[in-house]
């Protein structure tokens, strides 16, 4: 078996800087994780903790197995909004008795609960990600509902999530609510929706009317535990399918749900034995340059990733700016496309739609490891049919049906971002390293760009040029364009599943194939394997 | 006679077992017999045939001859050894094991009957002319005797119908007492006076006699060291006797054979005080426990010599001309907590396994139940050393090393006695225990802060095993998470306290540990199932770990001591929470009596309700002042461990 070799120089200066350089923004993107951690800041944790409740991941935690892993996604979301950090809620894919659910938490410490819109979209790619993988959902509901000033912007759209919670059910994949405490107004749907329903006693308030509203309604005069206390529920409405005493037995009950879930995986089982890689994953971050002008080859990060650092390359001697070929990861079969040295010509987009097929008809899961300028641009390339090879390899990837994971490394720029499986097509997870950067293209590019276009417009009204005014304009650009193209900025708005530190690449790729053959895998098929 | 070719023993344990190795040895087919709660007992197993005897109680299975005689027949067995206890020194039984034409391997009828009355056989020593303690055969001879004198029964043992009388006013008590307690014990009222001596060494000669008139002494061996009038430390030879005393000893025990006529093996006891006189004891006419001692330094099989004698044969050259070579000393390990009375304890061994280098005969293996039916010893180890120390401290070291869990022993107050200075002088008589306390001597080798290491090893002993049999993840690094915000916990029970464990790993396989959070300065070098090594504090150890099947115990070995720990459920089913107040039944046991109704006020320590285990009653009293708001039980009902008797509501407290 071909094994990747150890290339890298541990002692070279550059080794060590760009080691101190990462581990800057790995320092910075822990301090982000430690605000979205601390939720709605100490006084609303103190207050929540004297009523006797738990913090949502100190209730994720007692719900998983213990010493498994678990996977917090878009831990980040809502970054440098006027919202807070993490959007009141926390998603993750855990093991629970055995069996990898996907776990949304609200978070009570930040406004109640109440969902705004950064949480809302947190929510929903949750939930794309349970449905993707057929991963039963565990709900652990504190929430007072649609955050109110912004309802304008949930309110609608976010009918959706009770929608996607009863087709869940439908396409049999078990959906499982634990309310701790509020869970009114639409929010008494996300219970009402899931297939099993566990209220803690005393806590437990779920109703679509409040008293204060049933008052202005009806005139009647109600208490909370009467309209929809858990007890009540229990006993009485029997939306309650289990009553807890407290917030652990109400976990406890959780986890004997889950063990009686039944759940296969339907996808084929990882190898029975396999090697770690020969190479100590550490390395990365001496490998990869925060500049992203320095190029890296992505062999020596395969090394550190793929069982035993083998990697079977495919047509190495052809459109070798990006590599392809197989390997195997925690017991996984993977086809890699990955660049090497930034552009995609019309050879490298070709070799990728072959590979693409030909990862189809095997079977076997894609990893796009990106990084990369784009497609190509000059009249050469373009006569010689740029688009249309680009053309192919985003044809490939659209409609590829193995799972495809996706890594940001370093850039993912232009078309390149689409014909490496930007988020827009839908790879099954995608993450960032904290040092990548995404946009339509470099911010200095595309303030150029801008001022070119400006000073041919003023040309033709046969205006003078403000040079002044042109220095400022790039200058402003391309410090918006490069803060809008950071990973933080990225991972806010929901363009990744989360920055991950480089380090954890292969864990978190190995818990993601892992979660992505819940499902069958198999490829697209109709004909046969165009040779390109 | 005629030759012997399948051996049943009508006995349970080690001894079951102990005859069973030489008979193999021998080429003899070997023949068991089983009380229900032995049914899974390893002799069971090793044993070619077994038989049934239906029922628990020893009167139900082990007494029961006529049964033992009809498995004989039932499996071809042409011997039985009664091993030691049960029938062994049954007379009757004897002469019914002939009578069915079958070979008895033990000493004739007669001999155990003339020394089966003590008041019987020490008038025939006395004629013997072995030394005898001044006795009276009743209270008028008393001042004759002297005092402190022992009102004891004729046909006692085990230390009933005994009373130790100092005081001349307090005899005619005595002797009443004593002679109820007989007749009730023994169906014989008889009791005698005799001088009692304070604090005396226990010496016992071995002596072997074939039927061609060959008696010989194999030495003596010391058992002074005993509780509860049983004993836990023996040795051969005694540090206390020289080659001149020996020869005296040895004289007086094969003269004492010889007046009853002894065939087979028997041992002579004395009592022996400070000035090196010595006394007639008893003669007990039967394989003894401590048999082991006196093999390791004469070299001889004394199971062999016994089945040679019984087969007619006479005894070999090597036993007539016995000789010692080097010290050996054997403990008895019993499932009981030393620290506590010597409460025996019952449940299931999760692990048994001795070290290397000595001679276990162990009842019981990894796994065996201890039950409350029979005697609780579930093992001797015995070393054997060129002198005593070395003896000493080989058995010493044997013990720590050994791994033994799942039910309380003895094991680390042998350690320590092993270890005393008295006792390694040699200053031992049978008031040892009453000098060093046991609940001090027995207190665990593991000191607190050894406890608290333990319980993190305890811990990453759990982390091991819940990874490495995760469905899914399984070689995924332990607990990460991208976004950490606690550590993994777990909480230990030990000695009914609790200790929390938290602990993280890191990427590099680092690991951070913390208990009842103050950091433990750890660098764990590996960890794999049923291992972890480990340096704290710049030392570095091995740590032997063993979780049970349900990880609900953990326990834990290395050269600091031995730990167990329960691990405390994360989540507990609301509906086994036990109600406060709750008095549980410390043990297995029945229900003598019931002292109190439900609606009863009862002050802090009355008694609510007594057990009776292990022939012992044990009272469970009012943990607080309060009413009885529930009796759940009735006399006669057969409760287990753990089940709740009563629940007190306690009155709200007062502080003083």
């Amino acid at each position: 078996m071909p094994v990747l070799p150890d290339r890298v120089d541990r002692d070279a200066p550059e080794f060590a800087a760009r080691r101190e350089s990462l581990l800057e923004l790995l320092a910075e993107h822990d301090r982000q994780l430690a605000l979205a951690t601390a939720g709605g800041g100490e006084r609303a944790v103190d207050r929540h903790r004297q009523r006797g409740k738990l913090l949502p991941r100190e209730r994720i935690e007692l719900l998983l197995d213990p010493d498994s892993p678990f996977l917090e996604l878009s831990p980040l979301c809502a970054w440098g909004t006027s919202y807070t950090v993490g959007g009141s809620v926390v998603t993750g894919i855990g093991v629970v008795e055995g069996t990898e659910v996907l776990i949304q938490a609200h978070d009570p410490t930040v406004r109640g609960g109440a969902i705004n819109p950064f949480g809302a979209k947190k929510q929903g790619r949750a939930s794309q990600i349970a449905n993707e993988n057929r991963l039963p959902v565990v709900n652990l509901v504190e929430s007072g509902g649609a955050d109110l000033p912004t309802q304008s912007e949930i309110f609608i759209p976010g009918g959706a999530g009770f929608r996607d919670l009863t087709r869940k059910s439908a396409a049999a994949i078990p959906t499982i609510a634990l309310v701790f405490g509020n869970s009114t107004a639409g929010g008494a749907y996300v219970p009402g929706m899931s297939d099993y329903i566990v209220m803690v006693e005393g806590r437990a308030k779920v109703f679509l009317g409040g008293p204060p509203l049933v008052k202005m309604a009806t005139g009647e005069e109600s208490d909370d535990e009467e309209l929809g206390g858990a007890e009540m529920h229990a006993r009485v409405s029997g939306l309650a399918d289990y009553l807890a005493v407290d917030e652990h037995d109400a976990i406890r009950l959780g986890r004997q749900i889950v063990r009686r879930l039944n759940r296969e995986k339907l996808g084929r089982p990882p190898a029975a034995s396999y090697s770690d890689p020969l190479y100590d994953i550490d390395d990365l971050l001496g490998i990869v340059p925060t500049d992203l002008r320095e190029p890296f080859d992505p062999r020596d990060v395969l090394a550190r990733i793929l069982d035993g650092s083998e990697f079977d390359e495919f047509k190495p001697l052809y459109g070798s700016s990006l590599v392809t070929g197989f390997g195997q990861l925690h017991g996984y079969p993977v086809g890699v496309l990955a660049n090497a040295r930034g552009v995609l010509f019309s050879e490298e987009s070709e070799k990728a739609a072959q590979f693409i097929q030909l990862a189809n008809q095997s079977d076997t899961p894609l990893l796009f490891l990106q990084n990369t300028t784009g497609y190509m641009v000059g009249k050469e390339y373009e006569q010689r049919g740029i688009i249309k090879a680009g053309a192919q390899m985003i044809n490939a990837v659209s409609n590829s049906d193995v799972p495809h994971f996706t890594i940001n490394m370093g850039a993912s720029y232009g078309a390149g971002n689409y014909g490496m499986c930007g988020r827009a097509y839908d790879p099954r997870f995608l993450f960032t390293w904290p040092n990548a950067k995404s946009a339509v293209m470099g911010p200095a590019q595309l303030a150029g760009v801008l001022s070119i276009v400006a000073r041919a417009s003023a040309e033709a009204k046969g205006q003078p040029y403000d040079e002044e005014a042109d220095a400022a304009m790039r200058e402003m650009v391309e410090n918006q364009i490069e803060a809008e193209s950071k990973a933080l900025f990225l991972t806010a708005r929901l363009y990744d599943d989360g920055i991950i530190d480089p380090r954890d690449t292969r864990t978190v790729l190995g818990m993601a194939l892992s979660v992505a053959h819940n499902k069958p895998v198999q490829g697209r098929r109709g004909f046969g394997v165009f040779r390109m | 006679m005629p030759a012997i070719s399948r051996i049943l023993v009508a006995n349970r344990g080690e001894i079951a077992r102990r005859v069973f190795r030489t008979a193999r040895e021998m080429g003899i087919g070997t023949v068991a017999v089983y009380s229900d709660a032995d049914a899974d007992a390893p002799f069971v197993r090793e044993a070619d045939q077994a038989v049934r005897l239906p029922g628990t109680s020893p009167t139900e299975t082990y007494l029961r001859g006529d049964l033992v005689i009809a498995a004989a027949k039932a499996t071809g067995a042409d011997a039985i050894h009664p091993g030691y206890g049960f029938l062994s020194e049954n007379a009757e039984f004897a002469r019914q094991v002939a009578a069915a034409g079958l070979t008895w391997i033990g000493p004739p009828a007669d001999a155990i009957d003339a020394m089966g009355s003590k008041l019987g056989a020490k008038r025939m020593m006395r004629d013997a002319g072995v030394p005898t303690l001044p006795w009276a055969e009743s209270a008028d001879g008393a001042a004759e005797v002297g005092f402190p004198l022992l009102v004891k029964a004729s046909a006692g043992g085990g230390g009933r119908g005994m009373r130790i009388v100092r005081d001349p006013a307090d005899l005619a008590g005595a002797v009443e007492a004593a002679s109820r307690e007989a007749a009730g014990a023994f169906g014989d009222a008889t009791v005698f006076c005799e001088r009692y001596l304070d604090a005396p060494r226990h010496i016992e000669v071995q002596v072997f006699a074939d039927s061609h008139g060959n008696v010989v002494s194999l030495f003596e061996r010391e058992c002074s060291i005993q509780r509860r009038h049983q004993k836990i430390v023996e040795e051969a030879p005694s540090p206390a006797v020289d080659d001149d005393l020996r020869g005296r000893l040895g004289e007086a025990a094969v003269a004492a054979a010889r007046a009853v006529g002894y065939v087979g093996a028997g041992t002579v006891e004395f009592v022996m005080a400070p000035d090196a006189s010595y006394f007639f004891l008893e003669m007990n006419t039967r394989l003894q426990v401590e048999h082991p001692v006196t093999e390791c330094i004469t070299g001889l099989d004394l199971v062999r010599l016994q089945i040679l004698v019984a087969a007619g044969e006479p005894l070999p050259p090597e036993a007539l001309a016995p000789s010692i070579t080097g010290h050996a000393i054997e403990v008895r390990l019993y499932a009981e907590d030393a620290t506590n009375g010597f409460l025996p304890v019952t449940g299931t061994l999760r692990e048994f396994e001795v070290a290397p280098g000595v001679r276990c005969d162990a009842g019981v293996e990894s796994g065996s139940v201890v039950s409350p039916y029979y005697d609780a010893m579930i093992a001797k180890v015995i070393a054997h050393g060129a002198s005593r120390g070395e003896a000493a401290a080989k058995l010493a070291a044997a013990l720590r090393a050994s791994r033994i869990h799942g039910v309380t022993t003895n094991r680390d107050l042998l350690v320590r006695i092993l270890a005393e200075d008295e006792f390694l002088d040699g200053a031992t008589d049978t008031a040892y225990l009453d000098r060093h306390d046991p609940a001090e001597l027995g207190a665990a080798l593991l000191d607190d802060a050894g406890r608290r290491t333990h319980a993190a090893m305890a811990a990453l002993a759990l982390e091991v095993v819940s990874r490495a049999a995760a469905p899914v993840w399984s070689r995924l690094p332990s607990g990460w998470r991208n976004n950490p915000s606690q550590p993994q916990r777990v909480v230990l029970g030990v000695d009914g306290n609790e200790i929390q464990v938290a602990y993280r790993v890191d990427r590099s396989g680092r690991v951070d540990v913390d208990l009842d959070g103050q950091p433990l300065e750890i660098e764990v070098h590996a960890r794999v199932p049923g291992q972890i090594d480990a340096s704290i504090d710049g030392v570095r150890r091995r740590y032997r770990t063993a979780v049970s099947a349900d990880r609900g115990t953990v326990d834990v070995d290395s050269p600091l001591g031995a730990s167990s720990y329960v691990v405390v459920p994360r989540f507990e089913d609301p509906s086994h929470h036990v109600a406060v107040g709750s008095l549980v039944a410390p043990m297995p046991g029945a229900v003598v009596r019931v002292l109190v109704r439900a609606g009863e006020t009862v002050a802090k320590g009355d008694p609510l309700v007594v057990l009776e285990a292990m022939k012992m009653e044990h009272t469970v009293a009012s943990p607080a002042a309060g009413t009885v708001s529930e009796v759940r039980v009735e006399p006669g009902q057969q409760v287990d461990a753990g089940a709740v008797l009563a629940v007190v509501d306690a009155e709200t407290q007062v502080d003083d």
